[in-house]
C-alpha cells in the first residue's frame, strides 16, 4: 500500500506532461483555425507560420492556449477530451448502437475470449504430450521456442482473407488468431510448469509408487499453476492484441481494431484515442481477472 | 489420392525415425538434439507439399512450399528492399531508440526510491497494455515512412526494458551493498562495479522481449499506412490480390529476421552473462 | 587511551526500532581494543555481536555511547579506508576472475594498475591461492573462495580486518584449516583482528581476547585474555590451559543465558 502515493504521483506527471504536450502540438492548427475564424494571430497567414517553432507561437498567441485543449480534431486530443468521449461512448450510448464503444469493446472482446480459450486448451494439452512423450518433446519443443522469436502475428491478415475465401467470416477468423498467438505462450510456459517438480519430489512418488498419472494430477499439475497463470496473462493480451489486429485487413466495421482503422482513415483522433483507451481498459481488466482467479487459486493450493 | 497417401506414409516414416533417435542411446548429444526438430520440420513441409499437390488445394488457400520457396528466391530483390524498409529502418531504429531511452530512463529513476516505487507498478501496467494500437496515431504524426514505424517500435520496447532495468539495478543483496559501503564506494562507482552487471541478466531478459516486439510493431504498424515498401505493406497487399506465395514469403523473411534478431541479442547476453549460472554449461 | 589502542567503545547502546516495539541490540559496552591484538566475539545469536562489529564499521550508527577506531569515528575511519571488512558468504563478484576480485577495492581506491597487480600476487600468495587468480569464484570450492574474500580484504593493506563468521559456512576440516592458515597471516602482518564467532574451540584457538556477550539486551558478560602463546599448532587444544579457557568461555556463555 505505501506504493499508493508513488504511483499516484506518477500517474500525475504523466497527465502533466500529456496536458503539456498538447500545445504544441496542437498550436498550428489551432491559429488555422482562429485565423479563419477571424481572431488576430501573429504572425498572420499560415506559409509565415509554417516555418516557425511551435515554442515561438505559443509565446506570441498565448490568448490560444486554452483552445488546444479544446480542438474537435486535434493532433493529440488533451485527457479529458478522451475521457468525455469514452463517457459518451460507453454510458451515453445505448449498447447496440454502432457508435457504443461498449458494443465494439465485445466485438472484440468475445473472439479473443473465444480464441484464447481454445489456445490454452490446445496449448495445456500439447505441453502435456511434450512433457510425457521424449519424441515430442525433442521435435516440436525447439519450434514452440522459436515461434517466440517471430512475428507471428503477420499471419493474421492472409488468416482472415483465406478463411473468408472458404466462406468463413464474422468472429471465427478473428478468433483463430487470438488462439494461436495464446498457444505457443501457454505451450512453453505449462512445460515449464508441469517440470518444475525438482529431482527429490519426483523420487518421492517414486517411493511410493505412484504411476504417472498420479505423479501427473497430484504433483506436476499443481506444481504448474504459477506458471500457468503467468503465461496465460501473457497469452490473453497476445490474443487481445490478434483479435485487434484481425479487425483491420478485411475492412471489418465493429470492432476496437475497426475503430482505430476508421478513427485513422478519417482523422478522427479523439475516436482513435477513446478506441485505445478502451483496449488498455480491457486488456487491464482481462490481465486482472486472471490475476484474481489466481491469487484465489494459489491461495487455496497453499501456494502463497 | 496417390500424393495423399505418401504424405501419410512420410509422415508415419518422419515420426518413427524421430521416436528410434529420440529414444536411442545418443538421444542427449547436440547434434541429436538439433536433427530431431530438424527432422520434424522437414517431414512437415514435405507432408505440407504432398497434401497440396495431392488434394489440389488452390493457391488462395494454401500454397506449397515448393512454390513459397520459387517466389522468394525469384523475389530477392523486393524482399531485401522490404527488408531494409521494416527491419534495418523501422524495427533497428526503433529499437536502439528505445531501448535507450528505457535504459536512460532506468538510471534517472534509480536514484529516487519515490519514483522507483511509482514507475514500476504503472510501467508494468503499460507492459501489459496493446500499445500497437497507439500505431495509428504515430502514423498521423510522424508520416507514412518508417519513422513512424520506428516511433510505435519505441513504444512497444521501451516499457518491458524500462521495467527490467529498473528490476535488474535492485537485484544486489544487502550484503554487497555493505561490501561497497566498507570500500567507501561513491554512487557511481557501486554503479559500474556492482549494479550494473548483477543487472544485465535482466536487462537482457528484457532486451530479448524487446527484439519480438520491436518486429511486431514494426509490421503492424504498416497495416495502418505506408510508402509502398515494407514487410506489412507488402503482406496486406498481397493478401488483396491474393498472391499467398508472396504472403508466404515475406512471413519467412519475418521469421529468418525475427530468430536471426533474437539470436543475435542471445548471443551477446552470452558475452556478457557468461557467469549467470543460466549460462554456464 | 594509550598510543595503541584501536578500537573503544565507551557506555555503546544501539536500539534498533521495530514492528514488535524497540529492540536493544547493544546496552552499555565498554571495550578497547590493543593494536596487534586478535578479539573473538562469542555468543548465542541476537547477542549483538555482529551488531558491534558492523559499528566498529560505520555499518550501523550507535544511539549512544561513544565509539573510536584508530582515535577517530568509525565513519571517518570507514572513510580513511582503515579495516577490511569479511563477510559471512564470500560474496565474490562471479563477473570477475579471482583476480579481478581482489582488484575490486583497489580499483575504487584509486591503486594504479601495476600497483594492483603487484598487490594482488602479494595476497594470492598471503591466502595460499598463487595460480588461481585467473579462475573464476564459481570454479572454487567454498574454502578457497573465503580465502579469497580474506585476500580481498588484506589486498589494501588497511591495519584492521574485521570477520563476520568468516568460515561458519564451511566444514570442520577445511574450518581448522583456514584457522590455521588465519593465524599464520596474523602473525606475519600483525594486523588488529576482530573476529565474531559462535564456536568455543575456534574463538579460543584464535584470539588474545574473547568477549563472551549474551542476548535481551545485548552486552558483554566476560572479556578473557588469553594466556595462550602467539604461536599456536592445532594440538594446542588438548592442552590443559586451553580446556580450561573453553570452560571459562562457556560458563560465561551459560551465565548469560541463565539471565532470562
Amino acid at each position: 500500500m505505501r506504493s499508493v502515493l508513488p504511483v499516484l504521483s506518477v500517474v500525475a506527471m504523466i497527465l502533466g506532461l500529456w496536458y503539456a504536450a498538447c500545445l504544441p502540438m496542437n498550436i498550428k492548427g489551432v491559429l488555422t483555425e482562429a485565423e479563419r475564424a477571424g481572431a488576430t494571430v501573429t504572425p498572420e497567414g499560415g506559409k509565415a507560420r509554417r516555418d516557425m517553432s511551435e515554442f515561438a507561437l505559443l509565446v506570441a498567441n498565448g490568448f490560444a492556449i486554452p483552445a488546444t485543449w479544446a480542438q474537435e480534431r486535434p493532433r493529440l486530443p488533451a485527457p479529458h477530451q478522451v475521457a468525455i468521449e469514452l463517457w459518451d461512448t460507453t454510458v451515453m450510448k445505448k449498447i447496440t448502437s454502432k457508435r457504443s464503444l461498449v458494443y465494439h469493446g465485445w466485438v472484440t472482446l468475445s473472439a479473443t475470449l473465444l480464441g484464447f480459450v481454445i489456445g490454452t486448451g490446445l496449448g495445456i494439452l500439447l505441453a502435456i504430450g511434450i512433457v510425457h512423450s521424449r519424441v515430442m518433446d525433442m521435435s516440436v519443443m525447439p519450434w514452440a521456442i522459436v515461434s517466440q522469436t517471430i512475428p507471428i502475428i503477420a499471419l493474421a491478415p492472409m488468416i482472415i482473407v483465406v478463411l473468408y475465401s472458404i466462406g468463413v467470416q464474422g468472429i471465427v477468423p478473428k478468433a483463430v488468431i487470438s488462439a494461436y498467438l495464446s498457444f505457443f505462450p501457454v505451450v512453453v510456459g505449462m512445460v515449464k510448469g508441469l517440470r518444475s517438480p525438482d529431482a527429490m519430489q519426483l523420487d518421492l512418488l517414486r517411493t511410493y509408487n505412484a504411476s504417472n498419472g498420479q505423479g501427473f494430477w497430484k504433483l506436476r499439475l499443481p506444481a504448474s499453476m504459477p506458471y500457468l497463470f503467468a503465461s496465460l496473462k501473457i497469452g490473453v493480451a497476445a490474443s487481445l492484441v490478434g483479435a485487434i489486429v484481425g479487425e483491420l485487413p478485411t475492412g471489418a466495421v465493429s470492432g476496437l481494431g475497426a475503430r482505430l482503422l476508421a478513427g485513422s482513415y478519417y482523422g478522427q483522433t479523439v475516436q482513435i484515442w477513446s478506441a485505445l483507451f478502451a483496449a488498455a481498459i480491457l486488456a487491464a481488466v482481462l490481465v486482472g481477472v486472471l490475476g484474481l482467479i489466481e491469487t484465489r487459486v494459489l491461495k487455496r493450493m497453499g501456494m502463497t | 489420392m496417390i500424393l495423399v497417401g505418401v504424405a501419410l506414409l512420410v509422415w508415419g516414416l518422419g515420426w518413427w525415425v524421430n521416436t528410434r533417435l529420440a529414444e536411442g542411446p545418443r538421444a542427449q548429444s547436440r547434434a541429436m538434439q538439433l536433427l530431431v526438430p530438424v527432422i520434424f520440420g522437414a517431414t512437415i513441409l514435405l507432408v505440407w507439399e504432398l497434401l497440396v499437390r495431392g488434394l489440389q488445394v488452390p493457391l488462395v488457400i494454401l500454397p506449397a512450399p515448393s512454390l513459397i520457396a520459387q517466389r522468394f528466391a525469384g523475389s530477392l530483390p523486393i524482399l531485401w528492399a522490404d527488408f531494409v524498409q521494416t527491419i534495418l529502418k523501422g524495427a533497428l531504429g526503433g529499437y536502439v531508440i528505445g531501448c535507450a531511452a528505457a535504459f536512460a530512463t532506468a538510471i534517472l529513476v534509480d536514484r529516487s526510491d519515490f519514483l522507483r516505487r511509482g514507475l514500476l507498478p504503472v510501467g508494468n501496467f503499460l507492459a501489459a497494455l496493446p500499445i500497437v494500437g497507439t500505431a495509428p496515431i504515430l502514423v498521423m504524426w510522424f508520416g507514412f515512412d518508417w519513422h513512424s514505424k520506428a516511433a510505435v517500435v519505441v513504444v512497444m520496447v521501451f516499457f518491458p526494458v524500462l521495467v527490467n532495468t529498473v528490476a535488474g539495478l535492485n537485484e544486489t543483496s544487502a550484503m554487497q551493498r555493505d561490501q561497497m559501503r566498507t570500500y567507501a564506494a561513491g554512487y557511481w562507482q557501486s554503479f559500474f562495479k556492482l549494479r550494473l552487471p548483477a543487472a544485465m541478466p535482466f536487462i537482457f531478459n528484457g532486451l530479448k522481449i524487446a527484439t519480438t516486439l520491436a518486429l511486431v510493431g514494426a509490421i503492424v504498424a504498416e497495416f495502418f499506412g505506408s510508402p509502398t515498401v515494407g514487410m506489412g505493406f507488402r503482406i496486406s497487399a498481397s493478401v488483396g490480390q491474393l498472391a499467398l506465395d508472396m504472403v508466404w514469403a515475406e512471413i519467412v523473411v519475418a521469421a529468418l529476421a525475427g530468430s536471426l534478431f533474437y539470436g543475435l541479442v542471445a548471443m551477446i547476453e552470452k558475452a556478457v552473462t557468461f557467469w549467470h549460472p543460466s549460462q554456464r554449461s | 587511551m594509550s598510543e595503541t589502542t584501536v578500537v573503544e567503545a565507551k557506555n555503546l547502546d544501539l536500539t534498533f526500532p521495530t514492528n514488535d516495539g524497540p529492540v536493544q541490540a547493544l546496552k552499555d559496552v565498554n571495550l578497547s581494543i590493543e593494536k596487534g591484538e586478535f578479539v573473538s566475539f562469542i555468543g548465542p545469536s541476537g547477542c549483538g555481536k555482529t551488531t558491534f562489529l558492523r559499528v566498529m564499521a560505520a555499518l550501523e550508527t550507535p544511539t549512544g555511547g561513544t565509539i573510536t577506531v584508530n582515535g577517530v569515528s568509525p565513519e571517518e575511519a570507514r572513510k580513511s579506508r582503515a579495516y577490511g571488512y569479511v563477510f559471512q558468504a564470500a560474496g565474490l563478484y562471479p563477473w570477475r576472475t579471482i583476480a579481478g576480485n581482489i582488484k575490486l577495492p583497489l580499483e575504487i581506491m584509486g591503486f594504479s594498475r601495476s600497483e594492483r597487480d603487484r598487490r594482488v600476487k602479494d595476497v594470492l600468495q598471503l591466502v595460499d591461492l598463487e595460480g588461481f587468480g585467473g579462475k573464476y569464484p564459481w570454479q572454487l570450492s567454498g574454502g578457497m573462495q573465503q580465502r579469497a574474500s580474506i585476500a580481498r580484504a588484506l589486498g589494501f593493506d588497511a591495519d584492521i580486518l574485521l570477520m563476520d563468521e568468516p568460515f561458519g559456512a564451511l566444514d570442520e576440516i577445511v574450518r581448522d584449516h583456514l584457522n590455521e592458515q588465519l593465524l599464520a597471516l596474523w602473525d606475519r602482518t600483525g594486523k588488529t583482528i576482530g573476529f565474531v564467532t559462535h564456536s568455543i574451540p575456534e574463538a579460543v584457538y584464535l584470539s588474545t581476547k574473547i568477549v563472551v556477550m549474551s542476548p535481551r539486551p545485548g552486552r558483554i558478560t566476560d572479556v578473557i585474555d588469553s594466556p595462550l602463546p602467539r604461536k599456536r599448532p592445532l594440538e594446542i587444544r588438548d592442552t590443559p590451559e586451553f580446556i580450561e579457557i573453553a570452560h571459562r568461555v562457556r560458563e560465561g556463555l551459560r551465565a548469560g543465558h541463565g539471565d532470562d
